[in-house]
């Protein structure tokens, strides 16, 4: 129950995430915004993404939503997915180098380096297009009720390293990423639960009703 | 939990359907389904059924009639979630805009990227690699026991344009495509298998991932377009709309072969 702000700033489909938050709670009011009045409002926050990081940092500092979100993420439950789980991080490697948001410590690199500096074959394409399994290797209050296992639905070229004390869920392409990070009050997710059929609605529901504590 | 599958992406089987006007044809027969020609209705069975993917075709000549596939896409996009492409009549980055806002996750350029590859770039750069397929119809154009070549054809196959298959596709992924979508236009509708040779040489030739389409007529079809023709997807259309096997079954199929699969969560 709530309202839930889902942030509108340009870098992709929105309509998708808030269709599946209007789906698994149909109380919820869920309102695409890139009103800073709103988002703070909102008892929840969706931060979604795809496309550049660059596009993402500027679009965020045009609208002045990097206050916004840093707050946010910091006060109420918050869920990131995928552009918007790589933007929490320090640093990404994407587009020459650009510097991210900082709520998580680490970096977000390409698989073709990962796979470089970790002396594996490439184990397929890039961008690694199409559903994983995801490990869950800490408790979470979004995983309940997801067997561990579960595959999610992932479109990325550049991945999240594993995280100390932040990684939740670990997927594997080649090498082991971060699928799912946590830490307070947000958790954030590379792949796309609003595309991942039953499993990513299930983590949908769990959100709409977290409370925003481990 | 499948055990041997944990550590890998999995081949993405992927049903495709053709939309007139807004409604689906070429009839999709699934058991006691109230309307055949209903999108929803049919994606909602197709996400049911555990499909990866779901891919919808304009083949509507009038642009009127476009704007209909819009509204299509809005519906099924706001019921179903699973990754969705859209593709035919694409003609501008705007149309992709359009797309992408209705609720795909993915947008196929045909023949516009043949007018105009700069589009696919533009494209590409605008909305990011992940939503920017590029759909190749290719039809084998060397005589019998000379080296392999494929062309580009549009409109149906009809019309050459004297690009290079494997090259095209390789310069696509070079302009942001983030996928390829492949149809031999020899093997569509002939049920024979996909052409391998053409899925194997475009598949090793570009760093993105190929869907292979044309001409799936049994399951082991869809094992050698990922054995043999290094597809990282297979898409399908009459032997899963004729109810002739269930996406589960051809998931069992490839599996038993060593295809890594999805089990949906369901079916556990």
């Amino acid at each position: 129950m709530g309202s839930i702000a889902v942030i509108d700033y340009g870098m992709g489909n929105l309509r998708s995430v808030a269709k599946a938050l209007e789906h698994v709670d149909d109380r919820a009011r869920v309102v695409i915004t890139h009103e800073p009045e709103q988002i703070l409002r909102a008892d929840r926050v969706v931060f979604p993404g795809q496309g550049a990081i660059r596009d993402c940092m500027s679009e965020l500092q045009r609208l002045e939503l990097r206050d916004v979100i840093l707050e946010v993420a910091r006060s109420k439950p918050f869920l990131g997915v995928c552009l918007g789980l790589q933007a929490l991080l320090e640093f990404s490697d994407e587009n020459g180098g650009v510097a991210g948001l900082g709520l998580l410590p680490g970096r977000v690199r390409h698989f073709r380096d990962g796979f470089c500096s970790a002396g594996v074959a490439a184990p397929g394409k890039v961008p690694l297009m199409g559903w994983v399994p995801v490990r869950q290797v800490a408790a979470h209050p979004l995983w309940s009720g997801i067997p561990d296992g579960q595959w999610f639905y992932f479109v990325h070229s550049y991945y999240v390293e594993l995280l100390e004390g932040a990684t939740v869920g670990v997927s594997r392409y080649g090498l082991d990423f971060t699928a799912a990070a946590a830490r307070e009050n947000m958790f954030a997710t590379q792949f796309h639960p609003e595309k991942s059929q039953r499993a990513g609605l299930a983590l949908l529901a769990n959100f709409a009703r977290w409370d925003g504590t481990r | 939990m499948t055990d041997t599958t944990l550590d890998s992406l999995t081949k993405r089987i992927i049903p495709c359907l053709d939309v007139d006007a807004g409604r689906v044809v070429k009839g999709v027969k699934f058991v006691d389904i109230r309307d055949a020609g209903d999108p929803v209705e049919i994606a909602r069975r197709y996400d049911a059924a555990g499909a990866d993917e779901i891919t919808f075709l304009d083949i509507t000549a009038s642009s009127d009639d476009r704007e209909t596939l819009v509204h299509v896409v809005e519906q099924v996009a706001s019921e179903v979630f699973m990754p969705l492409t859209v593709g035919g009549g694409i003609r501008s980055t705007a149309d992709v805009r359009r797309m992408l806002n209705a609720g795909a996750d993915k947008v196929g350029i045909n023949t516009a990227a043949i007018r105009e590859p700069e589009l696919v770039r533009q494209a590409a750069e605008r909305f990011g690699s992940q939503c920017i397929v590029v759909a190749i119809d290719a039809k084998r154009v060397s005589g019998e026991g000379k080296p392999a070549r494929w062309e580009v054809f549009t409109h149906g196959g009809r019309k050459p344009t004297g690009l290079d298959a494997v090259e095209w596709a390789a310069r696509m992924s070079e302009y942001g495509a983030g996928e390829i979508l492949l149809t031999s236009m020899d093997r569509d509708g002939t049920r024979e298998g996909f052409d391998l040779a053409l899925t194997r040489a475009v598949s090793d030739a570009v760093p993105v991932p190929v869907i292979a389409s044309g001409g799936v007529g049994n399951l082991q079809h869809l094992v050698d377009g990922v054995l043999e023709g290094h597809a990282d997807a297979v898409l399908a259309a009459s032997i899963f709309h004729f109810g002739e096997f269930t996406v589960a079954e051809a998931k069992d199929y490839m599996a038993a072969r060593g295809v890594p699969v999805r089990r949906p969560w369901e079916a556990e």
